[in-house]
């Protein structure tokens, strides 16, 4: 009991703590990661060209769905136990948690994605200097990833089959990010201008980091009531 | 220790009405409690005790009328007031089972106001040998004085307590009593739903239907 710091650097930790423990945190999402990457090849035939052509769509279209895995858990544990309603009680109020929890969520299942993603493009066939850009584009997708997905698993709590709520209300405003991301890896592999695309991807995901607390301040406390 | 009523020293509740779902829990509820005092809950089981609790709390709106929080400088605005001031002891405690309750009380304390009284609370509900184990391993007389022992790790003036006692044994129900009116003493309030008297003088409000 020696740890230091003030109120949300003590949520930050806890939450650390537990996205390494929900639904097997960073490793589940990395195994489904990998293992879409191993049946891709088997379903697609073992053709590099055809393959390398697909990669890195291929990539962001199933980080998309990794992401999602652990999505649903994000409020769903403290709702159930009543830890909610005490989070609601601290002074820096029921935004900050949601913020938090996303962050967390980030840093814990959407940075190991971030640094799985280049190697399953790569392994599949996208060139190797593609890797940083796909490095730095799915990091910042992960990002409005968890913030757009809390979104979605703060309006789900309380229902049943809470999981599928989630995919069709978050799917759909994940597209723009899956679209930007590859967007900028396939223009810088085209030599084109790849800037614009990764401008538009951090832009949505300013926005949704700044927008998003609230939304999952307000569906939570709905959910509570 | 602080002086509890220099931050909110009244509670006041206004006709208030509390519904849920299409059933009218009890109507037209006018009530204060002021510093030092505690009231005991009383009622049948489903009766709006718990539903109380969470509205005063916050959780849930009222049908009509409200809660009101009052300070030395007039009345507080209730957001303030519910995020500094007030302790919710329910029955779902919010412990993480996979978390050793020395993490879980750390992190409680903070996020509810500051560690300063920690060790006080430690040690006043005899938690020292339990701080390494696992929530999980807890029974549930254990789980409760760790959940209790958030009362006064991050001292707030109004205490709302769904059936403290419960899951005590006779030692730490006697503990809980000699807590509780210390806080009061503190110029702390106490509302608490209970089903056996509180073992110390306290104002009665029955809710739900007249016994």
């Amino acid at each position: 009991m020696s740890a230091q710091g003030g109120p949300i650097a003590a949520l930050f930790r806890r939450e650390m703590s537990l996205a390494f423990g929900r639904g097997g945190g960073p490793l589940l999402a990395c195994g489904f990661y990998a293992g879409v990457a191993v049946l891709l090849p088997l379903a697609e035939g073992p053709d590099p060209a055809r393959l390398a052509s697909v990669a890195t769509g291929a990539a962001f279209a199933t980080l998309a769905l990794a992401s999602l895995l652990s999505l649903e858990r994000l409020f769903e544990r403290d709702y159930e136990d009543g830890a909610l309603d005490l989070l609601s009680l601290g002074t820096p109020g029921l935004t900050v948690v949601a913020a938090v929890k996303c962050l967390a969520q980030w840093l814990a299942t959407g940075a190991p994605l971030a640094v799985a993603a280049p190697l399953v493009a790569i392994a599949l066939g996208a060139a190797p200097n593609l890797a940083p850009l796909i490095f730095v584009a799915s990091l910042l997708a992960g990002l409005g990833f968890s913030f757009i997905g809390g979104i979605g698993a703060a309006l789900s709590l309380g229902t049943r089959r809470g999981g599928v709520l989630v995919a069709v209300i978050v799917l759909p405003l994940f597209t723009p990010l899956v679209v930007f991301g590859a967007g900028a890896v396939d223009a810088f592999a085209n030599g084109l201008d790849w800037a614009p695309a990764l401008a538009l991807l951090g832009a949505y995901c300013l926005g949704a980091c700044a927008l998003a607390p609230f939304a999952m301040s307000a569906a939570c406390r709905n959910a509570m009531s | 220790m602080t002086d509890h009523a220099s931050f909110i020293h009244r509670l006041c509740l206004d006709r208030l009405t509390l519904e849920r779902g299409q059933r009218r829990l009890f109507c037209d509820l006018t009530e204060t409690l002021s510093a030092g005092e505690a009231m005991a809950l009383t009622g049948a089981n489903g009766a709006g005790k718990t539903s109380l609790l969470r509205a005063i709390a916050g959780f849930l709106t009222p049908a009509s009328g409200q809660v009101r929080f009052e300070g030395p400088g007039g009345e507080l605005e209730a957001e303030t007031a519910r995020a500094e001031g007030l302790h919710l002891l329910a029955h779902q405690d919010g412990l993480k089972t996979s978390r050793t309750a020395g993490e879980e009380l750390d992190f409680w304390a903070r996020w509810l106001g500051g560690t300063g009284q920690l060790e006080t609370a430690v040690e006043t509900f005899n938690l020292r040998p339990l701080l390494e184990l696992e929530v999980r391993k807890l029974s549930a007389g254990q789980r409760r004085r760790l959940a209790l022992a958030r009362l006064l790790a991050a001292p707030r003036p109004l205490w709302l307590l769904d059936e403290p006692m419960a899951p005590l044994d006779t030692a730490m129900r006697r503990k809980l009593g000699e807590v509780m009116q210390a806080h009061l003493a503190d110029g702390g309030m106490i509302l608490a739903a209970v089903h056996d008297p509180l073992p110390f003088p306290t104002r009665a409000l029955h809710v739900g239907a007249p016994a």
